[in-house]
């Protein structure tokens, strides 16, 4: 029996939430990181469109994207939509 | 029963008795595909759609598995919502019937029960429901096309009810109720509105820490169907069964409630007990064999034979205490199944009541008779066979074979 946690008669139905997702660093998962050549992106912002994780802002007061790495998976899609080539994926550990 | 309402005596099969019911239940999300034997619900219903007799939401979906997806969006926002289907279409939908369950979306479905294919057969039998058996829903099956009707209706408050919210399918035998023309008394449109009332929905803590309705809704964000890991899914599960237990004290309150509306009522709501009190030898089935096995028992009781039925209207959850009680009496019992577990040791409505007797002092013989597959007709004749092997079983204390296959070619 796994001793932490609650019971069944003290949880909300069907797994509803009492806690937010935004609590819940995801970004630990990843293997690979993207890192952005400052130079080649043209701010198109198709990376911002493309990421599943929603861990790419566009930041209007700098003009400029951010990555969120407590979000970001390091799944590479952003890499692999970027047009100019922008960004490449490394592994974390590096 | 001095409350009973006026009603109405219509001619209508299983299928239009269904679609009756959900026509004055108030339902607001109807999202189905059609398939034989049950076309003819959703044909009707998109009728009072296109006639606007109902303000329901009707929505034609491209499959079975994204009608019952449909139906689980719909009533996770609160809504009150309704399918049907059968067979292949029910067997579409088996990963839907656990996610529903799971989210505890009180959905209502009819099934007009079919067998599986191969090979193709759209005719009556129980495969296709009992496949599903363990898929968290609750499990009805009716009798005639006007218990049909009624259990429809009753379905919405039993599947709703705050102790239960569990997904409910109402089973009727398929072509042998839902193409058959019946007499059928349908109560006021208004007495069934306020009788299924307005589906309420309990607090729950949100992320926020509030307590809100038990709903999607973009003013109260609430996070639906997530990932559970090995700590919590257990727990979850638990819940679901504690549920299923609620669901059996809810479906008899419901059921009485409505016979004291319509002066029809079917035993206790889970099972109806036929000259069994003194049955010496008792049969258990499900569905319209009820009709012809009562014929049979009948003829039996003027031979002088004690014999029983036990129609077992509710098969999930089970009443395992309530049968224990209704059926340690009798002395020999055959269980009938209209359906087929390969390989295993007998039918799944075998299973349970030999089960539930395993532990009742008297222990009665129990034997099992696989019937009636792909539509197969059992005549009075052939039935009263089962209650001749009971009692040769009685006489000689012996049981030649347990698991029986009736009107079979051998």
């Amino acid at each position: 029996m796994s001793s932490r946690g609650k019971s069944w008669k003290e949880i909300a139905p069907a797994g509803v939430c009492s806690k937010s997702s935004t609590t819940f660093l995801t970004g630990d998962w990843k293997t690979y990181l993207p890192l952005r050549d400052l130079e080649k992106c043209t701010r198109c912002l198709l990376c911002v469109i493309f990421c599943p994780d929603g861990a790419i802002h566009w930041k209007p007061e700098k003009a400029d994207i951010e990555f969120d790495y407590s979000f970001c998976k390091g799944c590479g899609i952003c890499a692999n939509e970027c047009p100019t080539k922008a960004i490449t994926m490394k592994l974390e550990k590096e | 029963m001095k409350n009973v309402c006026k009603q109405d005596l219509m001619a209508m099969n299983g299928d239009e008795a269904v679609a009756y019911a959900v026509k004055q239940a108030d339902v607001d999300v109807v999202a189905a595909y059609p398939i034989t034997p049950q076309t003819i619900i959703v044909e009707k219903f998109s009728e009072y759609v296109a006639n606007g007799e109902v303000e329901t939401e009707f929505v034609c979906t491209e499959s079975e598995h994204s009608a019952l997806t449909a139906c689980l969006a719909a009533a996770v926002t609160g809504a009150r919502t309704f399918t049907a289907s059968a067979s292949a279409g029910l067997a579409l939908m088996h990963e839907m019937l656990f996610v529903t369950s799971g989210c505890r979306a009180p959905v209502v479905m009819a099934i007009a029960n079919r067998a599986l294919s191969a090979p193709l057969n759209i005719h009556g039998d129980h495969s296709d429901t009992m496949a599903q058996r363990d898929s968290g829903w609750i499990q009805l099956y009716v009798e005639n096309a006007q218990e049909a009707y009624d259990s429809i209706i009753q379905a919405f408050r039993i599947a709703e009810d705050l102790q239960v919210l569990l997904p409910a399918m109402v089973g009727l035998d398929g072509f042998t109720l839902s193409h058959s023309l019946e007499n059928v008394n349908g109560l006021p449109d208004e007495v069934v509105k306020k009788f299924v009332g307005v589906r309420e929905l309990p607090l729950v803590a949100t992320h926020e820490g509030k307590n809100a309705p038990f709903k999607l809704d973009p003013e109260k964000p609430m996070t639906m169907g997530p990932i559970a890991f090995p700590d919590y899914y257990f727990e979850f599960k638990r819940q679901q069964d504690e549920a299923m237990k609620n669901a059996l004290s809810v479906i008899q309150r419901v059921h009485d409630e409505y016979a004291e509306l319509s002066g029809r009522s079917y035993g206790n709501g889970l099972f109806e007990a036929y000259q069994l009190d003194d049955a010496e030898v008792a049969a258990v089935c499900l569905g319209s064999t009820a009709g012809t096995m009562k014929t049979v028992v009948d003829e039996l009781r003027q031979d002088g034979v004690k014999a029983g039925l036990l129609r077992l209207r509710t098969f999930r959850p089970l009443p395992v205490e309530e049968l224990q009680k209704a059926l340690s009496h009798a002395k020999a019992i055959a269980v009938m199944d209209r359906s087929l577990s390969f390989g295993g040791n007998g039918g799944a409505v075998f299973h349970e009541i030999r089960h539930v007797l395993y532990d009742a002092a008297t222990h009665p013989f129990v034997v099992n008779y696989v019937y009636g597959l792909g539509g197969r007709d059992s005549s009075p004749k052939e039935l009263r066979v089962i209650y001749e092997e009971l009692q040769r079983i009685l006489q000689t204390k012996h049981v030649e074979k347990t698991i029986n296959y009736l009107g079979l070619r051998e």
